[in-house]
């Protein structure tokens, strides 16, 4: 795996980050206006209540009238708050959840564009790791954090007009504190950052693990292999949730730390402030002077340097939380940006009426540079032929097919669909011309009837029907008891693999293109259901194009040309007698049954 | 929170010790405001060197909480790392021990999400609730105890609310439980989406169906969301009602205050006071519903968790009394066996067979006829609803699990490769050496190809192993399966892909290697079975046919005809 950039560019992601939420100004904007405005109830509240405290205090007895009038407002007062911070929880609420959706559409759509080579050498359960917990991760902070960037900077700049007009000296010890505290975080940033990194990577690797073993798990069952791979486990268990610890054993420190350097300036404007008191009031300091303060004074500025650092604490904590969605985003934002199938060209062309010739030219390829799997294969296919390919395993006989089908582009040689380069096409065009069924069967979780209708849009229940009986899969779908809608599950135990690979003919039945392609279509079902959908097969090979990748010979034999892959090289090239009559490899494949 | 109990038990002391911890960085940051009143009150204004001290001594308990807390929190991550290791590795190894029944009950991509996110839900709440369950109960007891002293009526005006608010809470969350059950239920099937897509990518670009995978994603994208955003419209009213109570309670004290005022029960400083303290009381209550908010979360996760742990083995080894041993020279016997997997249709129905040690059995039979159904009887995957099966004259179900799987080296259909060397593949965490993987490979007619990669035995696969052939793969699986020389062998249609020339070699290896193995061969291909001792030929879960490849041709229509289609054609590669 290449991880390209691995110098992290932490104001990029911020940024882009910002974006997503920023996105969403409609809901942002009005969550930050609430937060001012509850904040400003939240004090006018306490106003009320003086108010109120006043009129109990009054010399001469409680004034009741203005008890009332007090108790009143603040009745009206708190009544606002609740409802507005119930309105602003889930304005960010929706704000979150949008993001959320998102950037998982994102990825998701990005999934279904990478080259089919990524999933390859990604876990699957990695990947899965980074749609729900990365993700997860990210909206737990973001949305609710930048509100409270926003309305604490608010409460630091008003608090620190207030400071500034009581005393300017004692600002002196937020001037050094400050940066102090900034440069504290940012130092321990440092440190914390990768550890994060780690951490979200250690999850995603265990959550890989753990997806690949759940799939094995009969297997482990059968070799009661649960404690050996439960031990594995377990190593990456404990690793990832060291990587967890250790990212917090160093993140929890910048809380009551930047809190320390809080309560320090605190302290320090106390004891400056008493100071300055002091000689104000002995007259060292003359009135009027720049380090003049009044007793009051000095209260009012600790009352604004708490409020004051406050926030800062709060900002404190929040970057330590900003940490681990960065390390999070980094890694959504690595599979947003994963480079995808290159795109098509931009004046491609739509393949429409195709015929079905297909040439391959000097065809050169192999997945890794230095490993060339084909040689210069180069073959035609004209409109109807059917084509056989044949050779050891290991030749490159699947990758002929994925070439065909522009899972990958050639290194060097052309392939050709009616005599456009297939670079030139779309690939959403040239892969519509195909039909392919392969050995390995694949099914969705959903109805029958949706996976076969998947072979085509807008197939009738009719089509569907008769593509099931044509695969000679329809009685047994009849004897569900929910028939076509019996719902297929992840590993459907009901469902045999000969059932699923006739599943997947019927779904290739249904299609209508012009080209076919059959990688071991048929080789988990059985000879007799095989002739039996053997005439179905012929029928829907008549007048296409036809690839086929066979072991049983008598599909093979019957292919207007075989061809013999050996070792990347077509060795042999011809039909059935041809070969036979050379007496080469095919021949004596061929021979060996009755050897 | 059984679970919590259970797996922080071991921890209650450590915690007991970093709560003190807190506990005193926590007050000694309390102290802080009451310095601070004193010095302005008192100290103020009398010498340098007493603000200084003072003042100092704010710095020392500033320090004292930074250090205090620190600590308190590294210890509370220590404790929820450990606590969240033990369970996540008791619930994997629970996970793997569920039977293919329960498996298919819970669904692989459910389990998978309660290993990882629900996992790390309930991990994520043991670690703030140690350190945010510190301060607030503090501050709640602290503040409540002086209020009780300063004015025991005024107090019980504002402790009157807490009863309001704890039934409140206590509502909300109960609705708030299910909800994100909801939430991770939907997980589940967004995760099964982006499993299913990225297992089947090449069909979905094949097809061109990426536009409709979007919309299907788009669909459980959505529903995730929506239940999110259900679960939070609810929980989000936990705060502002809980504060609106406070705050109603606070307006109480002041009505009332003024009453006592007039009564002289009360001073207005003492309303004063009174008012302060109830702010700080308010900021403890609203620290108690932010935690009791993430409680009502990881309940639904622990509850799912628990689910699994606490799932009853549903295959248990039996006693003998109730299964007792017969006599009998076969190896393998089953003994009308019938078997049901939704308890509707059989899928088996009255299979009796027996097959005698160092012999062969071949099962043969149309897609969907039973044959993998029976091989996951003989494995026990599943017990079986009738009858009964017997290993050397012991009912399976007799056997203990160790003893039961020693015996056995298994291919399944459609089997499990991993991303790791070719040699761990086959040895899969079993002490095996080198010279007998070499013999196995050597037998599954493996030795060739792996010689051919570079790296041999070290070559790495990938996932599932989408980096070799279906023949190759075959060929390593049973590699794997014959390398402890095992009693039984099953080979669930596994030289499907395997050339004529390569199945019979690997046949005629088979029986020279391993001639003291039972051999349980399911195929399609007659030739796979041909020479089997005894022939099963199953239609829709019943023997239609059984006995040698001669008899059958002879007696049994079915497995003449299958015969017959297939003696035109041979299998190349």
């Amino acid at each position: 795996m290449i991880e390209k950039n691995e110098k992290r560019d932490y104001k990029g992601i911020f940024i882009r980050l910002c974006g997503y939420v920023l996105r969403y100004w409609f809901l942002f904007v009005p969550a930050v206006i609430i937060t001012l405005l509850s904040n400003q109830l939240s004090l006018l509240g306490p106003k009320f209540s003086g108010d109120a405290i006043d009129a109990i205090a009054k010399v001469g007895g409680v004034d009741f009238d203005s008890v009332y009038h007090n108790v009143g407002m603040m009745l009206i007062c708190y009544a606002m708050a609740a409802v507005l911070s119930y309105v602003l929880a889930v304005i960010m609420l929706h704000i979150g959840q949008k993001i959320v959706y998102t950037m998982r559409r994102e990825v998701f759509e990005k999934l279904t564009k990478l080259p089919v080579g990524y999933f390859d050498t990604h876990a699957t359960g990695d990947i899965i790791s980074r749609i729900s917990y990365d993700i997860d991760t990210i909206n737990s902070t973001l949305s609710h954090d930048l509100v409270q960037i926003m309305t604490s900077l608010y409460t630091v700049l008003g608090s620190l007009v207030f400071m500034w007009n009581i005393s300017k000296p004692l600002i002196i010890v937020f001037v050094i504190t400050v940066p102090c505290a900034i440069l504290f975080t940012r130092f321990r940033s440092k440190t914390i950052r990768p550890l994060f990194s780690e951490r979200s990577r250690k999850l995603g690797e265990l959550n890989g693990y753990a997806e690949e073993m759940l799939s094995g798990s009969r297997t482990i069952s059968a070799y009661e292999r649960e404690g050996e791979i439960g031990e594995r486990f377990n190593t990456r268990n404990a690793d990832a949730m060291d990587a967890y610890y250790r990212a917090d054993y160093y993140g929890c420190t910048m809380g009551p730390t930047v809190n320390f350097i809080n309560n320090l300036s605190i302290s320090l404007v106390m004891i400056l402030g008493g100071i300055l008191y002091l000689y104000s009031q002995k007259g060292i300091v003359p009135e009027g002077t720049l380090f003049f303060i009044t007793l009051g004074g000095v209260a009012q500025f600790v009352q604004y340097s708490r409020k004051f650092a406050g926030p800062i604490n709060e900002f404190a904590n929040i970057l330590s939380e900003f940490q681990s969605a960065f390390s999070a985003a980094e890694r959504v934002f690595r599979i947003i940006d994963e480079a995808a199938e290159t795109p098509d060209k931009e004046n491609a062309i739509h393949l429409t009426n195709v015929k079905g010739d297909v040439s391959f030219e000097k065809v050169h390829f192999g997945y890794v540079p230095e490993k060339p799997i084909l040689k210069g294969v180069s073959f035609n296919a004209k409109k109807g032929e059917t084509v056989a390919i044949v050779g050891p395993t290991g030749a490159g006989k699947t990758t002929i097919i994925s070439l065909l089908m522009r899972f990958y582009d050639t290194t060097d040689g052309s392939i050709r669909v009616d005599g456009h380069s297939v670079g030139e096409l779309t690939r959403k065009s040239l892969r519509g011309a195909y039909t392919m069924v392969l050995q390995d069967t694949w099914l969705f979780c959903g109805t029958i009837f949706d996976n076969i209708a998947y072979g085509r849009k807008g197939a009738t229940e009719e089509e569907v029907i008769e593509a099931a009986k044509a695969a000679r899969i329809h009685s047994y779908i009849e004897s569900l008891p929910d028939g076509y809608n019996t719902i297929l599950t992840d590993d459907g135990i009901n469902i045999s693999k000969g059932q699923k690979q006739l599943i997947t003919i019927a779904r290739a039945m249904i299609s209508d293109s012009p080209m076919l392609i059959l990688d071991e279509a048929t080789s988990n079902v059985d000879s007799r259901t095989e002739i039996k959908i053997q005439q179905a097969m012929s029928e829907l090979m008549k007048g296409k194009t036809s690839f086929v990748i066979a072991h049983r010979l008598s599909t093979v034999q019957n292919a207007d040309r075989i061809i013999v892959l050996q070792n990347g090289e077509i060795t042999e090239m011809g039909t059935h007698n041809e070969l036979m009559e050379k007496g080469g490899f095919y021949s004596s494949l061929y021979n060996s049954q009755f050897g | 929170m059984k679970l919590l109990h259970k797996y922080l038990k071991p921890y209650y002391v450590r915690m007991l010790a970093g709560f003190l911890i807190k506990t005193t960085g926590t007050l000694s940051e309390l102290m802080l405001p009451f310095i601070l009143s004193h010095i302005l009150t008192n100290v103020i204004g009398k010498s340098v060197k007493e603000v200084i001290l003072w003042g100092g001594g704010m710095i020392v308990c500033s320090a004292i909480a930074c250090v205090f807390n620190i600590t308190a929190n590294r210890m509370a991550s220590k404790v929820s790392r450990n606590f969240a290791e033990e369970m996540r590795r008791d619930l994997f190894e629970k996970t793997l021990h569920l039977s293919a029944r329960q498996t298919d009950k819970f669904t692989i991509p459910s389990l998978e999400s309660r290993i990882t996110t629900d996992t790390y839900n309930v991990h994520h709440f043991v670690n703030m609730m140690q350190r945010l369950g510190v301060r607030a109960p503090i501050l709640l007891i602290g503040g409540v105890a002086i209020t009780l002293i300063m004015d025991a009526y005024l107090s019980m005006v504002m402790l009157a609310m807490l009863p309001l608010i704890f039934v409140t809470v206590y509502f909300i969350s109960s609705k708030g439980v299910p909800l994100y059950t909801m939430v991770q239920k939907s997980v589940d099937a967004m995760v099964r989406v982006v499993r299913e897509d990225v297992h089947g990518i090449r069909v979905i670009k094949a097809l061109s169906k990426g536009e409709y995978e979007h919309r299907r994603y788009d669909k459980v994208n959505r529903r995730l969301v929506g239940n999110e955003v259900k679960a939070g419209v609810i929980m989000s009213s936990v705060n502002p009602i809980m504060t609106l109570f406070m705050n109603l309670g606070s307006v109480a004290v002041v009505a009332i205050g003024a009453y006592r005022v007039t009564d002289c029960l009360s001073t207005p400083e003492t309303v004063i006071a009174f008012m302060q303290y109830f702010t700080l009381i308010s900021m403890a209550m609203m620290s108690v519903t932010r935690i009791f908010v993430m409680y009502t979360k990881s309940a639904a996760s622990a509850k799912r968790i628990a689910e699994v742990i606490n799932t009853e083995k549903d295959i248990v080894v039996q006693s003998k009394e109730n299964f007792p041993d017969i006599k009998t020279d076969a190896h393998i016997k089953f003994e009308n066996v019938n078997f049901s997997y939704n308890g509707k249709r059989n899928n088996l129905s009255n299979i009796s067979f027996q097959v005698k040690k160092g012999g062969s059995v071949g099962i043969i039979g149309a897609t969907g006829s039973g044959k993998s159904t029976l091989v996951k009887l003989l494995l026990r995957f599943y017990d079986c609803d009738q009858g009964a099966i017997y290993i050397n004259g012991e009912n399976i179900r007799t056997i203990e699990k160790k003893r039961f799987c020693a015996m056995f080296g298994t291919v399944m259909q459609q089997d499990f490769l991993y991303a790791d060397t070719v040699q761990e593949n086959i040895k899969f965490g079993r002490s095996i050496s080198q010279e007998t993987m070499e013999r196995a490979t050597a037998i599954a007619q493996a030795e060739e190809f792996i010689k051919a990669f570079p790296e041999g035995f070290g070559h790495m696969l990938s996932q599932h192993g989408t980096n070799i052939s279906g023949g190759q793969k075959q060929r390593l699986l049973i590699a794997r399966a014959v390398a402890t020389s095992p009693e039984i062998l099953v080979l669930d249609d596994s030289s499907s892909a395997l050339d004529y020339k390569t199945d019979a070699a690997l046949r005629r290896a088979l029986k020279e290697g391993l001639n003291n193995t039972t051999t349980v061969t399911v195929a399609q291909r007659v030739s796979s079975v041909k020479d089997c001792d005894l022939i099963i030929v199953l239609e829709e879960g019943n023997i239609i046919g059984m006995g040698n490849n001669e008899y059958l041709m002879e007696h049994c229509k079915e497995y003449n005809e299958i015969a017959q289609s297939q003696m035109g054609g041979a299998f190349i590669d």
